[in-house]
């Protein structure tokens, strides 16, 4: 019979191997659960480590290029760039990952009640939607941090807002197509109320793809945020953060303080891609068909 | 005119190298309508897709030869290929709202194939696929020739898949499961086209199907296969008579046909008396008068009108009708997933259609209703396992835990026979059957009174079709319950229910008891819809009467394990 017996196949296994499984077959997600690694564990134990306090200010030894002492060399008032770079790791992080937090679950709700009962909550939701992204969502951005003030809070409020109709909109449609699923219809039988069915029938099943959004979005609500600073809507000095740094660094690089602007930059870069190499990883350990 | 020899075809996994096909070899003459019978995973389609080298990504000819009209198939450059397919070799493939472009009007898909073959020119494509159109018998085809996929039934889409695999005048056509999923008077409809068309332009075909119902009744020869081998072959009446092989055997005791038993559908080895069925006169579930309209772009849609009938207690009730004809939303109804226009829906006399079917799920009568639903698959959640399936039904309304729980799910899995040692895996790491006996254990969990089955057999091979009937039997005997079999299929519904109601257009055209129904139709639907199924040749075992069977039945437990 076409059916296979029970001895074909290895009994279940637990998340834990499924996770090695998943890092072991992709080397990219391996390198980049390192690389992710390696930025939470700076965000944690950065500041206890670094050499120098990064606010600590010495005239005498400022514009210093990288030496022994100063890995990433000094800046215009002498502070240390790599303790700033690595202190700034914290902030940065912690911005993306609360703005993407507030928009993954903002988006998850309203998705799910616009795909889930559809009528005139969907048509108003798909409407408000589509005004915030009729907006440069980035000038959006400097429009909320500028009318709510500068502020880390505002910050996360803002990206958070831009990033929200992804969410809702993925969501909506996930929900949406499985909305008469047999399993759906059959957790109904089973006595479950609309409620609990969207909760733990259908919102489940849009998680892998939500995980792809959920890291490329980390990476994108580090740029903004570092962009704000740029542009001077942001965190402000002396607060360690990539973005500024990059702003204030950009005004020597023409006289040859390279190193300013670059090492902070450097560490942007690292980040964005990190979390854009991590999308894949995470979406195979949501996804139960990947455990085979 | 094709000649396979030893042909073997490998596919490149992540477990490794799997060989889906193991050295196959057949002719097909001039004329001859092969068919190649099996069931899922027995490498038949493969076969097919390895000839026309269109394998999927993985997938290679390993070895073997395969030779058409002189041409290597296996070596031709993918030009020649390109030149072969639809202009030599076209195929008709299973699904035809797949095989159509959704967004491109089936003229204009027709008008592809001619032009990219060179059989037409800009200026009377039109005419020539309007002829294509017209050659299967598609009334009106001027005006259907700007049609979309979506605007078409399934049956229609069906034909225009055929005219696109004729509109060349190929001389070899391999139709791969072309009928799956229609209802039977379209399929009989199109298979009559179809071999029609192929006698009267004297081509050649290979009929690939999991029904050997059907292959018999329109193939000149018959391959049987297994497991990527061909273990039979020989004409549709010595197989179907006397099959030499176990397989074929087994094969041939499951399709369903006239005479034969529900017992009769499995292997002779596991066939035990039939249980005695408690059908009583005291109604369960009363139907009065139901109608289901829907508000529709042009005008209601009326997709129930007036149904009355009752379901007695431990009676099985069939209801069958083609798609359409509203008996799933009947099911939809009576489960309480759906509100009814107007009616009542008296169960164990309390009218259950006062209750809105939002605030059921909450209803202390929400345990007694249980449905099993039509597709396996679609109906478990993938990422719930088998035993989490199995518990919600129990955690929701029994308010099981721990132990108890655990229990209950093991003795229901011992009941469907589902061995222990699936409970924790994936919907996708089961096959079909076990997909089954999942969805009916959670149907069953809470010992309901009236058990619904959607076509729970429609998407299973025939093997496992016989098996799941058997255990929807035993089950109905040992537990005492009432079941409403909706399906498409006269023979089938035949086999388990006392009673029969055959629908057309939202209202009952007859009813009676099953037996009657069958045997002598009133209504010119119920005819047609009785002739349309497939009459296999006779067989040798089936002319004798079913009482003598069952006195010689060996009492053997069903809940074979082949199955699981």
């Amino acid at each position: 019979m076409s059916d296979i017996t029970p001895a074909d196949l290895p009994r279940q296994k637990g998340t834990l191997d499924h996770i090695l499984y998943v890092l072991r077959a992709n080397p990219v997600t391996l390198i980049a659960f390192g690389m992710f690694a390696f930025l939470i564990l700076s965000a944690l134990f950065g500041p206890a480590l670094v050499p120098y306090d990064p606010l600590a200010t010495n005239a005498g030894n400022a514009l210093q290029p990288p030496s022994w002492a100063h890995w990433f060399g000094t800046d215009q008032i002498g502070r240390d760039v790599f303790s700033r770079v690595i202190v700034a790791t914290r902030l940065d992080l912690t911005i993306s990952v609360a703005a993407v937090a507030i928009s993954f679950v903002v988006g998850s709700v309203l998705g799910c009640i616009a795909g889930y009962w559809g009528g005139w909550p969907d048509i108003i939701l798909n409407r408000f939607l589509d005004t915030i992204m009729a907006f440069p969502l980035f000038v959006l951005a400097m429009g909320i941090v500028a009318a709510l003030g500068n502020s880390v809070e505002n910050i996360i409020y803002a990206t958070a807002i831009i990033n929200m109709p992804f969410y809702a909109r993925l969501v909506r449609a996930e929900v949406n197509i499985r909305r008469d699923a047999g399993f759906v219809r059959a957790a109904k039988l089973a006595g479950s109320s609309d409620m609990r069915v969207l909760a733990t029938q259908i919102f489940p099943n849009a998680l892998p793809p939500m995980m792809v959004q959920v890291s490329l979005n980390l990476g994108w609500a580090i740029l903004n945020a570092a962009g704000l600073s740029f542009i001077g809507l942001g965190v402000s000095p002396p607060t360690a953060e990539w973005g500024i740094m990059v702003a204030e660094g950009a005004n020597f690089i023409v006289s040859g303080e390279w190193w300013l602007a670059v090492f902070p930059g450097l560490w942007l870069m690292f980040a964005v891609f990190t979390f854009n190499l991590l999308g894949d990883g995470l979406r195979d350990i949501v996804d139960p068909r990947k455990r085979t | 005119m094709l000649s396979v020899k030893d042909l073997s075809v490998m596919f490149q996994t992540r477990r490794g190298a799997v060989d889906a096909v193991r050295g196959v070899s057949f002719d097909v003459a001039k004329g001859e309508i092969l068919g190649i019978v099996g069931e899922s995973g027995s490498g038949k389609s493969v076969t097919s897709y390895a000839l026309m080298r269109i394998l999927d990504a993985g997938g290679m000819i390993k070895a073997g030869e395969a030779t058409y009209s002189g041409v290597d198939l296996r070596r031709a450059a993918e030009r020649d290929m390109r030149d072969i397919r639809g202009r030599e070799i076209s195929m008709i493939f299973q699904n035809p709202r797949a095989a159509l472009n959704p967004i491109r009007k089936v003229g204009h898909q027709i008008e592809d194939v001619l032009r990219q073959h060179a059989q037409a020119t800009r200026y009377d494509a039109r005419g020539k696929a309007i002829a294509a159109m017209e050659a299967v018998r598609i009334n009106d085809a001027q005006a259907r020739f700007d049609a979309y996929p979506f605007e078409l039934s399934g049956g229609m889409c069906q034909r225009i898949v055929c005219a696109i695999a004729l509109a060349c005048d190929p001389k070899l056509l391999i139709a791969d499961e072309p009928t799956t999923g229609l209802d039977i008077t379209t399929q009989k409809a199109v298979m009559d086209l179809v071999s029609g068309l192929i006698r009267e332009r004297d081509m050649s075909s290979i009929l690939i199907t999991h029904d050997l119902g059907l292959a018999a009744q329109y193939c000149d020869r018959l391959l049987v296969m297994k497991d990527g081998l061909i273990v039979e072959q020989g004409d549709p009446a010595q197989i179907f008579g006397q099959p030499a092989h176990p397989y074929s055997r087994k094969l041939v005791d499951a399709t369903p046909r006239a005479g034969a038993s529900v017992r009769d559908l499995l292997p002779a080895e596991a066939r035990s008396a039939e249980p005695r069925m408690l059908a009583t006169d005291q109604p369960l579930v009363e139907v009065r008068n139901l109608t289901k309209t829907y508000a529709g772009k042009s005008g209601p849609v009326h997709a129930v009108r007036g149904i009355s009938f009752t379901i007695n207690r431990g009676q099985c009730v069939g209801l069958v009708g083609e798609s359409g004809c509203g008996k799933s939303t009947i099911s939809e109804m009576l489960v309480r997933l759906l509100d009814p226009t107007s009616g009542q829906i008296k169960f164990d006399g309390d009218d259950i259609a006062k209750t809105p079917a939002r605030r059921f799920a909450r209803d202390s009568r929400r345990a007694d209703i249980q449905m099993v639903f039509q597709d396996a698959t679609d109906s478990l959640n993938p990422r719930h396992t088998a035993r989490q399936t199995i518990a919600e039904p129990l955690r929701r309304l029994a308010r099981m835990r721990g132990n108890a729980l655990t229990t209950r799910i093991e003795e229901l899995a011992g009941l469907v026979g589902l061995p222990l040692s699936l409970l924790d895996r994936f919907p996708h790491q089961l096959s079909g059957g076990q997909k089954a006996r999942v969805g009916i254990a959670r149907a069953v969990a809470l010992d309901p009174k009236f058990l619904i089955l959607d076509e729970p057999t429609a998407a299973l091979d025939v093997s496992i079709q016989a098996v799941v009937l058997n255990l929807l039997v035993d089950l109905r005997a040992k537990l005492g319950l009432s079941y409403l079999f909706v399906s498409h299929d006269l023979h089938v519904v035949r086999l388990l229910c006392d009673h029969v109601i055959v629908m057309k257009d939202g209202q009952i055209v007859e009813e009676g008891p099953a037996r009657d129904v069958m045997a002598d139709p009133k209504d010119p639907y119920t005819k047609s819809l009785i002739a349309a199924a497939p009459t296999p040749p006779e067989r040798a075992g089936d002319t004798a009467p079913t009482q003598l069977e069952t006195k010689n039945a060996q009492h053997l437990a069903v809940h074979d394990t082949r199955a699981s």
